[in-house]
């Protein structure tokens, strides 16, 4: 015959043993999480339950920005309205030869008869908050997968590309900066089109150009920008520059890099859709075939200025 | 002298409903779009160990670690990284109950203080494992000023059982 202690002593299991199934199960969520990726769907559904409490926190915040903005004084308008006046005589320059550009540009694309580039579709966005996890930098959005945001879009702001979309919730979304460890971006030195990887997570807020040898042709001072290869970033969006150099290393220049746009001066961003339609890989040119298309290019050449 | 270090006051039994409040606001303020600000004290750690500590039947280990789970989805942190740090410190608030409470309020926070900090480590060692960069000892600052909060802490969550439960002339206390 056993012996039970009465009910109302019953405490359930021992602390240690709970510790250790809830620690063992909270190891298994970090592995999937890492390694696999597999708790996507558990992050959504938890992180909705969070949703009501981080918009009720937000609330003090935007009700500070609207009522600073209806206090805004006259002068300080009318000072940003001049400001604005001049930036737009400035960039009326620019945009008269952008047109001129942009027609030539046109013209010798057909003349290529490359395919025409498409215009991206993009969303307006706004940053909620920089992410709070202090071991990786990221942004939160305003903007979800109801509003179209999808994971490894891009995210730019009016001076360059600030990152990469990683996670998407329902009404929030994550970005991953391009100063976070874990984050890569195809890049080309715009002075002679050296194409690179540049890596975040240099030191705090800076971009490493990793792998480049010592003797490459990379100045202080030169612009990155994307280099477009992946289609996950359009071509030309300015990226970084180069601050500092030290090619005494083994085999690899130490190239430091500080980041074109800035996360904390704008709090509205454009993420990017990803192109629709990237061309087909290149097909191998039969043997017997090459001249007749050769001869095929040739013809067109000689046709199409006629038409254009 | 008395055997306490402070003299103890019978307090009425807590509510279920106002623990549960309290987790809010904590999880709340932490949500809050704090900038880069350094040494911001987790205040859902810090009201975790106080009610551990003090009710340590009401909450435990379970709760602990699905506080953590919303706070590592909150904060697009790794899944289960606070829920980890949070389960260990619930445990050893636990197990250091009975110790604690012998103590006067700031000697409470030294103990507190090792907790906390214990918990930092063990996210600061998960983190570096799955490939994190180290925040800077900086990070560290939020566990001794949650910790300073103590006394603090200790005057307003207790503040609903201090109160009489209904006036009564005749009652001696």
């Amino acid at each position: 015959m056993d012996y039970q202690p009465p009910p109302f002593f019953s405490r359930g299991p021992a602390p240690l043993v709970r510790l250790g199934f809830f620690v063992s199960l909270a190891v298994l969520l970090m592995v999937l999480d890492a390694r696999f990726r597999y708790a996507e769907s558990l992050r959504q559904v938890v992180a909705l339950l969070v949703y009501p409490f981080q918009r009720t926190a937000l609330a003090p915040v935007e009700l500070f920005g609207a009522t600073s903005e209806f206090f805004t004084t006259r002068v300080a308008l009318m000072r940003e309205n001049d400001e604005l006046k001049a930036k737009r005589l400035l960039a009326a320059n620019d945009l008269l030869t952008l047109q001129a550009l942009r027609a030539e540009n046109a013209q010798l694309r057909r003349l290529l008869d490359a395919r025409e580039r498409l215009p991206r579709k993009s969303i307006l966005a706004e940053i909620l908050y920089q992410g709070r996890d202090p071991f990786s930098r990221k942004v939160v959005l305003d903007k979800g997968s109801q509003q179209g945001i999808q994971a490894g879009q891009a995210v730019i702001d009016d001076i360059g590309v600030i990152g990469q979309v990683t996670r998407v919730h329902l009404l929030l979304s994550e970005v991953t900066l391009v100063t976070d460890k874990e984050q890569r971006t195809p890049v080309q030195v715009v002075r002679n089109g050296l194409r690179a990887i540049i890596y975040g997570g240099g030191d705090r807020g800076m971009l490493d150009l990793s792998n480049m040898a010592a003797n490459a042709d990379v100045q202080a001072d030169d612009v990155l920008v994307t280099s477009g290869i992946d289609g996950t970033y359009p071509a030309g969006l300015p990226v970084a520059k180069v601050s500092r150099i030290e090619r005494d290393t083994a085999s690899f220049a130490k190239i430091t890099c500080v980041p074109t746009a800035g996360t904390d001066r704008n709090r509205q961003v454009l993420v990017l859709s990803r192109e629709a339609i990237l061309p087909p890989p290149p097909v191998e040119p039969e043997p017997g075939a090459s001249g007749l298309s050769k001869q095929k290019a040739r013809q067109k050449a000689r046709t199409s200025p006629g038409a254009g | 002298m008395s055997f306490y270090e402070q003299s103890q006051r019978i307090l009425s039994p807590v509510r279920a409903g106002y623990i549960a409040l309290t987790f809010a606001v904590a999880l709340l303020f932490n949500l809050l779009p704090w900038r880069d600000v350094v040494g911001l004290p987790d205040m859902v750690a810090l009201v975790l160990t106080f009610w551990c500590v003090h009710e340590p039947r009401r909450t435990g280990i379970g709760i602990a670690w699905l506080m953590g789970l919303l706070m590592d989805a909150g904060n697009g942190a790794l899944l289960g990284q606070h829920a980890f740090a949070y389960a260990v410190l619930a445990f050893a608030a636990i197990s250091l109950h009975r110790r604690i409470l012998w103590f006067s309020l700031w000697r409470q926070a030294a103990h507190v203080l090792v907790l906390l900090l214990a918990s930092q480590f063990l996210m600061v060692a998960v983190r570096l494992v799955a490939g994190g960069v180290f925040p800077g000892y900086a990070y560290f600052v939020a566990s001794v000023i949650a910790a300073a909060l103590w006394p603090a802490a200790t005057y307003v969550l207790l503040l609903p059982q201090r109160r009489p439960q209904g006036l009564d002339e005749n009652r001696p206390i």
